[in-house]
Order: structure tokens, then C-alpha cells, then sequence
């Protein structure tokens, strides 16, 4: 039987793989990390909400604090395979505004990346 | 302050695991299967009608995930085939390190199928690739048929749906129909499979499934 600790709900875990990646990315640069960008997508699986409480709760024990996130919500995009419609998905609603076809696929909204750092001025 | 681009995905580590083994099962032609559900949608008992059905010569395996006890590995264990119970301790889901660490006491190149038991959850699971060539979402019918549409990030990564405890139709007010339609909204090419693990019905077109991406596998898919 294989053991592993982990924090429970998977934010928790989400929030622990950005510290480390954002200690990395402090430690190449050698600079401070005041703010961090992220783009979380309506497909992602991620409350950015419960992100952003474990995130916090994290952090202040780390010697990035304090570092703020800056969550972009991206919204569930689809595209028409039939006229290449690009359209936002509301209420579930995946067919083609403009045709009509239910041939429609995800374009938009799984992202789960960052996009920026801010860093302290040497 | 100076704000400099930071273009990588949060889950980069978990990703690149998930790679290695994609490479793995790829090289040895396992076929991995990836099993997500709620919790008592039947992923345990659709395991264990799988594995009965098999010749004891087939080399099968199959990793369980679950927060505590080991009670289904031990249902599975039953069969014949090597089981291995994946106990997160308090994690919903399951991630490539923990698999690799489960394969790493097999001799990989010895497995032609792998089922992965997921934890019994529909949210985490799909953010975590476990490097998989099939992405499976039991759905029971005394859930609702919704369950696509309050999920889209675990359907619409989905390869197959199996509609699972169809014996029970005549009792719930599940309407099968719109389940398939909901699933297809979120996932255009999804295969949807109706299975009874009770009365057996649709298991063979479920095994027909598995053959088929197997023989897929095994011709370099």
C-alpha cells in the first residue's frame, strides 16, 4: 500500500504546485516576486475562489509573502466545425449561434497557466 | 516593479510525469485506462465484471485510488490479476507521481492493460493527466442527467461514458436520452456505452470497447 500526504481538495494542491513554481522562478531570477498572473479557465476544474483561499493560506507561511494573485477568469469558448463560428457558451448551450450545428468543440476555457510575474526593481 | 511574462501551465510537473508515462505505456503497448466517477457510480463493481471476464493468461493490471482503506482493492484482488491500492490519505484525487510510484513495483513492460480506479470524485480528477490513452466517466442512472452539464471539465475530456445500473430504469426517473444528449453537448465525439453490472446487459459491447482500443494500441495507435 502506497501512502501519500497530500492537503485535501485539489486547490490546495493546485495552490502548493504554484508556490514552488513561483520559489523556482524567484530563485532563477533572483528577484523578489510581489504579484503573479494566472488564467483559470470555466473548463479548468478549479474554483478560483477556493484557489485563492488556499493560495493565501499557503503563502503567508513562505518567504514569498506577501504575493498577490491576479486571477483572470476565462470563459467556456466553443467553435463551429461546420462554419468555424468561434462563440461564448452560456447556460450550456453548445450548438452553433449562427448555423445551427450541434458539431461544435471546445475552444476556450480549459486554461490552468500562469501569465506574469511582477517582480521587484534591483 | 517590472512585470515579465511567466508562460507555463501551473500543473507543468504533473504534466511532464504524465508524459513519461504516456511514453512508457506507449513503447510497451499497454492500453491505460483512466476510470472516473462519483463515489458508488459503480467504478469498483464494472472492475471486478471486467476482470472475471478475462482468460487468466491476459495480462491485466489494475491501480485503485482511494483517501482511506483498502477495501477495493481487496474486491479486486480476487480475480487473479495484480492489484494495487493507491491510499492519498486525504487527496480527492489521484496524480502521475503517485502512479509511477505504484508502476514503479511492476515490470511496466508486462502490463497490456492497465485500468486506473480513479478516487471517487468528479471535479478533481480531470485537472490531473495520469498519462492515459482512455479517459472513462461512469454515470449512474440514479444520478441526475444533468451530470455532464454541473461537470463539463470531467465530461468534456472524456473518451466514453458508461451509463452503468440501467436494471434500475424502471424505478428512477432518469430519462437515458437526455443523459446521452447532455454528454454529447459537452463532448461532441463521445461514445456512451449502457451497462447493468447487476443483470450483465451491454457488458460485452463495454468489453468490445476495451478490445477494440487495445488492438488500436497494439497496431501503433
Amino acid at each position: 500500500m502506497i501512502e501519500e500526504t497530500q492537503p485535501f481538495m485539489h486547490e490546495m494542491s493546485i495552490a502548493a504546485s504554484m508556490l514552488e513554481a513561483v520559489q523556482a522562478e524567484s530563485a532563477r531570477r533572483g528577484a523578489h516576486v510581489l504579484a503573479v498572473g494566472l488564467k483559470v479557465g470555466e473548463l479548468s476544474g478549479v474554483d478560483a475562489e477556493s484557489l485563492r483561499f488556499c493560495f493565501d493560506a499557503l503563502v503567508q507561511d513562505t518567504d514569498l509573502a506577501p504575493l498577490a494573485l491576479e486571477i483572470e477568469f476565462r470563459a467556456w469558448r466553443n467553435r463551429c466545425r461546420q462554419c468555424a463560428r468561434d462563440f461564448a457558451v452560456e447556460s450550456y448551450r453548445t450548438e452553433c449561434p449562427q448555423c445551427g450545428s450541434a458539431e461544435t468543440e471546445v475552444a476556450g476555457g480549459k486554461e490552468l497557466e500562469f501569465s506574469y510575474m511582477e517582480i521587484e526593481d534591483p | 516593479m517590472t512585470r515579465v511574462p511567466l508562460e507555463r501551465k501551473v500543473l507543468n510537473e504533473n504534466d511532464r510525469l504524465a508524459a513519461g508515462l504516456r511514453q512508457g505505456f506507449l513503447q510497451h503497448g499497454t492500453l491505460c485506462v483512466n476510470l472516473i466517477s462519483s463515489p458508488g457510480s459503480g467504478k469498483t463493481m464494472l472492475l471486478e465484471r471486467t476482470l472475471a471476464a478475462f482468460e487468466p493468461a491476459r495480462r491485466v493490471a489494475v491501480l485503485t485510488g482511494d483517501i482511506q482503506t483498502d477495501n477495493d482493492a481487496q474486491r479486486l484482488a480476487r480475480y487473479g490479476f495484480p492489484v494495487r491500492q493507491i491510499t492519498t490519505g486525504g487527496a480527492c484525487h489521484l496524480d502521475a507521481r503517485m502512479v509511477e510510484k505504484a508502476l514503479a513495483e511492476w515490470r511496466p513492460e508486462s502490463i497490456d492493460l492497465l485500468f486506473i480506479e480513479n478516487v471517487g470524485n468528479l471535479v478533481c480528477p480531470s485537472s490531473y493527466d495520469l498519462g492515459e490513452e482512455a479517459r472513462v466517466v461512469l454515470l449512474s442512472v440514479t444520478e441526475g442527467e444533468d451530470k455532464p452539464l454541473k461537470y463539463p471539465a470531467t465530461f468534456h475530456r472524456a473518451d466514453l461514458v458508461v451509463l452503468n445500473k440501467v436494471d434500475l430504469l424502471p424505478y428512477v426517473p432518469f430519462r437515458i436520452e437526455l443523459a446521452r444528449e447532455n454528454a454529447r453537448r459537452v463532448q461532441p465525439d463521445i461514445e456512451i456505452v449502457e451497462v447493468s453490472c447487476t443483470t450483465g446487459a451491454g457488458l460485452d459491447t463495454w468489453r468490445d470497447w476495451i478490445e477494440t482500443r487495445y488492438a488500436a494500441r497494439r497496431a501503433g495507435g
